[in-house]
């Protein structure tokens, strides 16, 4: 084991078991924030189309898919770099969440929250087996070479140039989004409408162009998301985004919906969770507990982690 | 829901045919088949020629009409031929049972097939009621054979391959005589019968061969991340991990585990079998992984090598394991109908019940309490992204 090796240059003295454990978690530690750095990125855009016309859209996942079948055309057929792809993956589902948004949503903005639940729900089934009629039902294999693996070793500590790529694009895209809502006009009219959306119009916002925003941004995170998903475990599907979806829409609950600090913590908090059930409790038990967990913040504060008590969501 | 009405009514159906053909004729439909004629045993195949798993029905037939030509031209069967009658089950639960039922008009005294777990329950009531026996040739879901509300055993109902959780007993073997393997981990798809079956043979016999089981994780169906569960097993540093599953969960799940620098051998069963593993687990990191399976063509015994090559010369491709069941299927019956020294469909069921150590291409069975062989398996290797045969397992 490396561990041997790894005593020699810590500093300090301390028994190889302890090390051992260490290093077991920080390994966990690491597991866990690039699988939630992955539902973060999802998450980001349930909150965000929630904050501004309380839809939940259960479309989300489906858009991470398409994101990651675009990544992966442009990567085989285009022959582009990974970069790339994920940035050709952003624009096609920003454009995707734009046009979903005006055919699906609009129509039914004034109709009951149900409604526009339903054509959600319809929408999501609709892009799953579009895919399939289209692509097939099989999984396709990320081709390898797009991303060649590397291994870094620290002390015993492996850390791959994966985990890196996934942790590093997803704080600076969560960057980006925060100066965008703090920072630019485009942002202000976003929380304007968020918080009324009859005033915001008074002040002259359109709301139909920052709602059209709204979808692009957060579309454009998913897709990014699914190209990550895509490099890290190799195989997409046409019915990839359910799972994900699902974990990323309870990620947004559990940070409180419709607030966007909430949704990153509340992504890499789930990750770490699931990670640390799996690692330390048992794998069988995995989403029982992490749920079981989710269930009793919710409990102890329904708004989730980061709402306020407005004692009106969820 | 609709399907199981559909299916009793179906049943209704059939029973008030079968009845009325049994009533119609005075009870003599089927002596009449095979006494009056003498020259000729019937034999049905009732297989999947069309529908989605065409492929398996299409070797297997091949596979056991290859036998049929080899036992007729050796003589046939006490002296008559085997006449097999073909006839295509689509895929079908409900088409198995309409054609098993034709079948047993014609006047058959068994019936080879369906090759699907969920067809041979379609087939089993017609079967059972006329009393004829079945022989499947792959359908490997433990409860086939047996009632799963009386723990009874279906009397006309036999098979040739072994079931789904007898793989964990044959790789348990491999692991620790083979490989030396004095500690193991197990990872399961706990969402399917078919892992949790495994894994819990596999549990038994390791443990009974004095080895230790140091950690058991589960994973569910269309799971993509595993590399908690893994770094946690890495911590046990086990001899072997076995990994239960299909490869849609296991080929991401092997890459991980070496991307985690995990060196141990790991091991699965026939579910590890699809050009996707070497495709999305690459091949440098599947080395050193084995799998269970029914058969290899690649085997060197000499009796397979000359089945591998009367096929190969018929058809012109290689036979799969589909192809060697359907072949052992047949010569199985021609055993049966020896022993019994009688081709009535009683006598053979009876012979069937009490085979010991028939030599198969598939390996030595003998037909246990439950209807199920004891025999043995072949061990496949993944050596630089190709399938290998390593060994063969005789438990």
């Amino acid at each position: 084991m490396a561990t041997g090796e790894a005593l020699l240059q810590l500093p300090f003295t301390v028994n190889k078991g302890e090390v051992a454990i260490m290093l077991e978690f920080v390994q966990q530690l690491v597991n866990g924030l690039s699988l939630g750095a992955i539902y973060a990125l999802i998450a980001l855009g349930y909150t965000m189309v929630y904050g501004i016309i309380m839809l939940i859209n259960f479309a989300h996942g489906d858009i991470m898919m398409v994101g990651a079948f675009v990544g992966f055309y442009s990567i085989t057929l285009l022959g582009t770099n990974i970069v790339m792809a994920m940035i050709f993956a952003m624009i096609a589902c920003a454009v995707l969440g734009v046009v979903i948004e005006k055919v699906a949503y609009r129509p039914l903005r004034g109709s009951t929250r149900i409604a526009a639940l339903i054509t959600a729900i319809g929408m999501s089934l609709f892009l799953e087996y579009m895919t399939i009629f289209l692509l097939g039902p099989q999984q396709k294999v990320f081709p390898h070479s797009a991303f060649p693996l590397k291994e870094y070793n620290a002390m015993g500590l492996l850390i791959t140039n994966k985990d890196i790529f996934i942790i590093v694009s997803a704080v600076v895209l969560m960057i980006i989004l925060q100066y965008i809502i703090k920072m630019t006009k485009t942002g202000k009219a976003m929380r304007a409408v968020s918080v009324d959306r009859e005033a915001a119009v008074l002040m002259g916002i359109s709301v139909d162009k920052t709602i059209s925003i709204t979808f692009a941004i957060g579309s454009a995170l998913a897709a990014a998301a699914g190209v990550m998903v895509g490099v890290y475990y190799n195989t997409i599907n046409p019915l990839m985004g359910i799972i994900p979806g699902l974990k990323a829409f309870v990620a947004a609950v559990l940070g409180g919906i419709g607030i966007v600090p909430g949704a990153m913590v509340g992504g890499f908090v789930m990750g770490i969770l699931e990670t640390f059930v799996s690692g330390y409790g048992s794998s069988l038990y995995r989403d029982a507990v992490a749920f079981g967990v989710l269930i009793l913040i919710l409990l102890i504060k329904p708004t989730g982690l980061f709402g306020k008590d407005t004692g009106e969501k969820v | 829901m609709r399907k199981g009405v559909l299916k009793r009514l179906s049943v209704l159906v059939l029973m008030v045919f079968v009845l009325g053909i049994a009533v119609g004729c005075g009870g003599g439909a089927q002596n009449a088949g095979d006494e009056d004629k003498g020259g000729e045993i019937k034999v049905g195949l009732n297989v999947e020629l069309s529908g989605g798993v065409a492929s398996y029905g299409t070797n297997c037939r091949d596979g056991a009409m290859l036998a049929i030509e080899e036992i007729n031209a050796a003589g046939g069967v006490l002296g008559k031929q085997l006449n097999p009658i073909v006839r295509d089950c689509k895929s079908l639960a409900d088409e198995a049972m309409s054609v098993s039922a034709a079948l047993v008009d014609e006047g058959i005294v068994a019936q080879i097939g369906p090759l699907v777990s969920g067809n041979v329950q379609g087939s089993t009531p017609v079967m059972m009621d006329n009393g004829i026996p079945l022989i499947a040739p792959a359908a490997t879901a433990p409860n086939v054979t047996v009632d799963e509300k009386t723990g009874e055993t279906l009397n006309s109902i036999f098979r040739v391959c072994f079931i789904d959780p007898f793989q964990g007993t044959l790789m348990a073997e491999f692991a620790a005589d083979n490989l030396g393997a004095k500690t193991a981990a197990i990872y399961k798809d706990a969402s399917t019968d078919y892992g949790k079956g495994l894994a819990e043979y596999f549990k038994k016999t390791f443990e009974a061969k004095g080895g230790t089981i140091v950690a058991e994780e589960g994973f569910v169906k269309d799971d993509r991340d595993f590399k908690a569960a893994l770094t946690r097993i890495r911590g046990k540093n086990p001899d072997f991990i076995y990994v239960p599953g299909y490869y849609q969960e296991v080929a991401p799940l092997v890459k991980q585990a070496r991307e985690l620098g995990i060196t141990a051998p790991m091991g699965g069963g026939d579910g590890w079998d699809s050009p996707d593993m070497v495709s999305v687990a690459t091949a440098p990191n599947l080395n050193n992984t084995y799998f269970t399976n029914h058969y290899s063509s690649q085997d060197k015994d000499p009796k397979i090598v000359a089945f591998v090559e009367a096929y190969k010369a018929k058809y012109n491709k290689e036979p799969d394991a589909f192809a060697a069941l359907g072949y052992d299927a047949v010569q199985l019956l021609a055993q049966a109908i020896k022993d019994a020294n009688s081709a009535e469909p009683a006598a053979i069921t009876e012979a069937l019940a009490k085979i010991k150590d028939f030599e198969g291409i598939t390996g030595k069975m003998t037909i246990d309490e439950q209807h199920n062989p004891v025999k043995a398996g072949v061990i496949i290797e993944f050596k630089d992204g190709n399938q290998v045969m390593n060994t063969r397992i005789q438990p």
